[in-house]
């Protein structure tokens, strides 16, 4: 071999490695949405969404409270953790010196890295031990306080993305900081923001371990925060551990519905960042 | 004339001996930091209306510094601190009643690279600075803002997709739309940072011819790292060297019959 065929060998080589890590690494998704597909669809059905639980032995039914619960409890912790999070974000990307800043951001990446099931037996100390009884809201508190570091990093770099250059033409016109920073920085690096946002909001929608001893969950139709309530998450959880065969078929059917409800808030995120990015040119 | 226009560069405080045009800005010992590095020294300069002023030097030199002191967006850099005084009308603008933000309403800044908001359309680029003040009504805003783009002369180009993002408009419209959006609160006087730095000869040729205009209306001070753009478009000039002033006159003068040997050198090209 010339030097010229060692050098396309070494390539061909390389490159078919490089497509094997790559194949290894989309393997799982393919293989868990594989599954979840073809053990999940076929309970699939407009009862499903639309029906409560039977007991076991009776067929059909499906898991409205579980939908319902999630969409309560993730829209509570979304109007909790949202807000405080992309307010410290901008504290932290406005005043990056501070000592304040320091221990904000330190808090917020041992937060982003602390087990869920921690935060959970937080909840669980603080709301359902003093409260005396489990309760939505406990659920909602406890994936509120996931949300917000992740909320709060994303924001602040995309406040950071922002160029000063955009800062010092909007000051320079009169603005007062505040404004500024609102107005002007603020609504820059808002696609980044709500991508960052829903991406977080995708993340807890599919937690389990915060709202075992939280929301406990419950096998009827919630919709007040003060009693126990069920999440897609808690079924699934329920009803693949269950006895039942009808039970683990609609285990799959529920994670197949989570897994998608995780799909669409992703792809939102995504049109909104494209979108944005194409209208600016 | 020659007398006339010294006159006129000298610098002239309120109460002083009349003169038939007080300065529109002054600065009086004005020396301005970072930290403890100081970028500009001591240096006093007066700007009559209505004409447009030159700063020159090479980089580094200081002139930057000192436009920026003028409308206090020098203190927003970390570390940033002035000594001396700036007048604008013969008022102190550094004074402790005075708002930083009310005093930037008066004079306007347009920098090296176009800044447009990328959020907002055309027309509401050149509202941004109608909107914060609230003297502005509402009823003059669509009137204050075609004024503004005809004085930057953008108006013919922009007048059918106003409410279309700015950010698709080519580099030399863009910087005409910051000038309309510094002109639209109707300043005293407009700072132009090296305006053109970024931009092509046509693009270029085209802000200098506005800047020639639009001293009619307002007082214009430019900074350029471009000799033959100073010379072209400036009824004053002021050489920088190393923090200080070195030299400063008309026009005709700073070029043809430099005073000062390092402005000679700098004019015609042997360093910067």
């Amino acid at each position: 071999m010339n030097r010229r065929e060692v050098r396309r060998f070494k390539s061909r080589v390389m490159t078919a490695a490089v497509m094997a890590c790559v194949v290894l690494a989309v393997l799982p998704l393919i293989l868990i949405l594989g599954t979840l597909i073809m053990r999940g669809a076929s309970s699939l059905s407009l009862a499903f969404f639309t029906k409560m639980p039977v007991p076991a032995g009776e067929s059909g039914g499906g898991v409205l409270n579980a939908i319902v619960g999630t969409l309560l409890m993730v829209g509570t912790a979304s109007l909790i953790g949202v807000p405080l999070g992309i307010a410290s974000g901008i504290y932290a990307a406005e005043y990056p010196g501070s000592r304040l800043t320091w221990v904000v951001r330190f808090v917020a990446d041992v937060l982003n890295g602390t087990p869920s099931i921690v935060i959970g037996v937080f909840a669980w100390t603080w709301i359902v031990a003093t409260q005396k009884h489990f309760s939505g809201f406990a659920g909602a508190a406890a994936l509120a306080i996931l949300m917000v570091p992740m909320v709060m990093r994303t924001t602040e770099e995309m406040i950071k993305l922002v160029p000063h250059s955009l800062r010092e033409a909007a000051l320079a016109l009169g603005y007062p900081r505040w404004r500024t920073t609102l107005q002007v920085v603020l609504m820059t690096g808002l696609p980044g923001i709500v991508t960052g946002t829903l991406l977080a909001v995708a993340r807890v929608a599919g937690e389990t371990a915060p709202l075992l001893f939280t929301a406990l969950g419950s096998q009827y139709l919630v919709t007040r925060l003060r009693e126990p309530m069920s999440a897609l998450p808690l079924t699934v959880f329920s009803y693949a551990t269950g006895p039942f065969e009808e039970w683990h078929r609609y285990a799959w059917a529920a994670a197949l519905v989570l897994i998608l409800l995780v799909f669409v808030l992703n792809i939102v995120a995504r049109v909104v960042t494209t979108r944005a990015s194409v209208s600016h040119g | 004339m020659a007398e006339a226009v010294r006159d006129l560069i000298g610098l002239r405080l309120p109460g002083a001996a009349a003169s038939a045009r007080p300065p529109r800005m002054a600065t009086d010992k004005l020396s301005a930091m970072y930290g403890k590095f100081t970028a500009v020294k001591g240096v006093t300069l007066a700007f009559a209306p209505n004409q447009v002023h030159a700063l020159i030097g090479p980089s580094g030199c200081g002139k930057s510094t000192f436009l920026r002191t003028l409308n206090r967006m020098h203190e927003i850099t970390e570390g940033g601190w002035v000594t001396g005084r700036v007048l604008l009308d013969g008022e102190e603008i550094y004074g402790p009643r005075v708002s930083a933000m009310a005093l930037r309403r008066r004079v306007g800044m347009v920098f090296q690279r176009p800044t447009v908001f990328p959020t907002m359309s055309i027309f509401g680029n050149v509202a941004a600075g109608l909107k914060v003040d609230r003297r502005t009504h509402r009823g003059t805003l669509e009137e204050r803002v075609e004024q503004a783009l005809r004085q930057a002369a953008l108006w013919d180009e922009v007048k059918d997709r106003l409410h279309k993002s700015a950010t698709a408009l080519s580099g030399g419209q863009q910087q005409r739309l910051c000038i309309a959006r510094a002109l639209a609160p109707a300043p005293d006087v407009v700072l132009l940072d090296e305006p053109t730095s970024a931009l092509d000869p046509i693009a270029t040729q085209r802000i200098e011819e506005l800047a020639y205009q639009l001293k009619r209306d307002y007082t214009i001070i430019i900074v350029t790292h471009n000799m033959q753009q100073a010379a072209r478009i400036s009824d004053t000039t002021s050489f920088f060297y190393m923090g200080t002033l070195v030299e400063s006159g008309t026009t005709r003068q700073i070029f043809t019959n430099p005073a000062d040997p390092q402005t000679e050198a700098y004019i015609t090209g042997r360093f910067g």
